[in-house]
């Protein structure tokens, strides 16, 4: 089987905006990115990380400083927005307030002078694979949240783009719809075989979500890769600490030493390293055994369902630990304990 | 909703008062002496009215007689009332056609910069509308800047008949009523969410399109009441056309003025007033269905939101 084509792929791209003090800010800084076609690609991040910059690049509404951005193979950053066959789900939804359900969804189609009739069967058709039938003559001020949210994906998805752009698309539904829309998402993505590009500063979203995910970091892409890998082997300090939680610990560089767990069993740490500045190990990999000669003192115990949140001091570095509920002993603030880590857990970074 | 006027925020009607009795007094009283004035007949000198009633007034709005004494048809005033429809038509056309681009430009400006535009739009009221108007006298005379400017730099041979003209008339008028038509469209592209726009280009349109279905829709609240502003006053208006058209372009409220000074027929003028009057209203009463059909949708919408 031949590698499937690239949908979309980023070149070096810098985005450089001034800031009201005068100085620079390097929202993109010399960017590259394929993105398969068909694929569901998450650009994940905190805000101001660039993604947002990114996604608005690929859509026109932003233009690169640096760089080159193509589309099925034909350069496209040159082009005017209106020539892109791209299309944006926007945050803020944009809904045309003074057009109906209908006309805001054929309004993409009359641009490309399709007919009449064609709009009409394309619209009802968008419509019902958003389940949104019925609703064609209302204005987006009568739907609520989560259907202006569909409509907007309507509207996008009926001009049948290239590659679809989806702008934190869920930040704005509350918890319980966004779980659905998730899963509305992936379906319409399957089942639409568009490409997907959503970006989202919600890390779970993006596991859940995402074939592959990039992780951004101050304007640069520090991870790029499936959900899994990324969780199970961060590439720097930063995406440790932003996909899941982690304890972030110094070491020296060939993670002999770890800062408060001292010197560790090598069958403890999975990789090996020659240049190694940071330790980081998942909450859910740390072992407590009772013991009142332990270097550890409980500080915190917090409840969270199923699982407990248990804080360590170990000799002046907090360590956060997950252990389940009902498997191990209940942890009392201030008993001591001796920690230890499942074996294979510890991950050297070098940045 | 049960006892809603008790409800925090809302007004005591009795504080209305002051500012009803204000104008029943001084807008609906002296209305009503016009209307009565124009039902009754000339006085012999011509100041003042004679207390006697009579519909003459209005049958000179339309008749006339001639020097054999035969009444006819006689479209002058009609003619007068058309003109000064057409000026006010123009001027609006003209207001709105430079507004629409300042408005949506100073809109688009970060924050700051938009209250200082806005404050320089606002600074012709700083000075009286009749200055302003004597300076276009010195503006568009044969000798005034821009005659001297075309005849000094060899354009043109003769200074350029500008002033005393239709042209200056209408000059006039849009620049006195351009900051009426800007500060509503500025307060609704204000409003206007520019994100809205950007949705459409990503949609495949072009900036014409966009401004076309997108923005000015958008605007029209702005848009209307602008109309209002600009064409009401200007199909009223007396200085324009008197100090810049030279008493040639006249307007109906410069016939109304010479009616209650040289002419010296009361209720002839009171006559005209009443027509201009009713002009108006209908004018409107046309653009209020016009805003109300705009706003419909967006009312209903939140009244069902609310249900």
């Amino acid at each position: 089987m031949s590698k499937a084509p690239n949908a979309l792929e980023v070149r070096n791209v810098t985005r450089i905006f001034p800031t009201p003090e005068g100085t620079e800010v390097r929202a993109l800084d010399d960017v590259s990115l394929d993105i398969i076609e068909g694929s569901f690609t998450v650009l994940l991040g905190p805000s101001g990380c660039g993604k947002t910059t990114l996604l608005r690049c690929i859509a026109g509404l932003e233009s690169p400083d640096h760089g080159e951005i193509f589309l099925r193979g034909v350069r496209i950053d040159e082009q005017p927005v209106w020539q892109r066959r791209v299309n944006t789900v926007f945050q803020s939804y944009a809904l045309f307030p003074h057009m109906t359900v209908e006309e805001n969804i054929a309004f993409g189609l009359q641009m490309d002078k399709v007919d009449k009739a064609t709009i009409k069967a394309k619209v009802s058709e968008t419509l019902s694979m958003v389940h949104l039938d019925g609703l064609e003559k209302r204005r987006p001020a009568q739907l609520s949240g989560g259907q202006q949210q569909r409509v907007a994906l309507a509207r996008a998805l009926a001009k049948q783009p290239d590659v679809l752009l989806l702008d934190e698309p869920l930040s704005a539904l509350d918890l319980k719809l966004r779980r659905g829309m998730q899963l509305e998402l992936k379906r319409l993505q399957r089942e639409t075989n568009i490409t997907f590009v959503l970006v989202t500063h919600d890390q779970e979203e993006a596991m859940a979500m995402g074939d592959t995910v990039a992780v951004f970091d101050s304007g640069r892409i520090a991870q790029i890769g499936e959900p899994r890998d990324v969780y199970v082997a961060p590439a720097t300090r930063f995406v440790a600490d932003f996909i899941g939680e982690a304890n972030v610990l110094a070491c020296d560089p060939e993670g002999r030493n770890i800062e408060g767990l001292g010197a560790v069993p090598p069958e403890w740490i999975v990789n090996t390293s020659t240049a190694a500045k940071y330790a980081a190990v998942r909450p859910e990999a740390m072992r407590f055994t009772k013991d009142d000669t332990g270097a550890g003192t409980i500080t915190d115990v917090t409840f969270i369902g199923g699982d407990v949140n248990v804080t360590v001091d170990l000799g002046g570095q907090p360590l956060r630990a997950r252990v389940a509920q009902l498997n191990e002993i209940p942890f009392r603030i201030g008993e001591r304990v001796s920690v230890s880590c499942e074996p294979g857990s510890i991950r050297l970074l070098e940045s | 909703m049960g006892n809603a006027r008790d409800r925090v925020g809302r007004g005591n009607a009795w504080a209305t008062m002051p500012g009803l009795l204000y104008l029943s007094l001084l807008v609906l009283a002296p209305l009503l002496v016009i209307v009565v004035y124009s039902f009754l007949s000339r006085a012999k000198l011509g100041v003042g009215v004679k207390w006697e009633f009579s519909t003459q007034a209005y049958a000179d709005l339309f008749f006339s007689e001639s020097l054999s004494g035969v009444r006819g048809f006689d479209p002058t005033y009609l003619q007068i009332i058309l003109n000064s429809f057409w000026f006010a038509l123009v001027t609006l056309i003209v207001t709105l056609v430079l507004a629409v681009p300042i408005a949506l430009w100073i809109a688009t400006r970060p924050p700051r910069w938009r209250t200082l535009l806005i404050f320089l739009v606002t600074i012709p009221f700083w000075t009286s509308l009749l200055i302003r108007t004597y300076a276009f006298l010195i503006i568009l005379n044969d000798n005034g800047p821009i005659n001297s400017t075309l005849v000094g730099s060899g354009f043109i041979d003769q200074a350029l008949p500008l002033l005393y003209t239709p042209f200056a008339t209408v000059m006039g008028l849009v620049y006195a009523f351009l900051p009426f038509m800007i500060l509503p469209i500025y307060a609704s592209a204000e409003r206007f969410d520019f994100r809205l726009a950007e949705a459409a280009y990503d949609l495949g349109a072009a900036k014409i399109t966009v401004l076309r279905r997108i923005v000015l829709p958008s605007i029209r609240p702005g848009i209307i009441a602008g109309a209002l502003l600009v064409f009401i006053p200007a199909l009223g208006s007396f200085l324009a056309p008197e100090l810049l058209g030279g008493g040639k372009t006249t307007m109906i409220a410069n016939v109304i003025a010479s009616q209650f000074g040289a002419s010296r027929n009361w209720p002839f003028g009171a006559a005209l007033s009443v027509m201009l009057l009713v002009i108006t209203l209908l004018v409107l009463l046309f653009l209020a269905h016009l805003a109300r059909r705009t706003n419909k949708s967006g009312l209903e919408s939140n009244m069902e939101a609310l249900i």
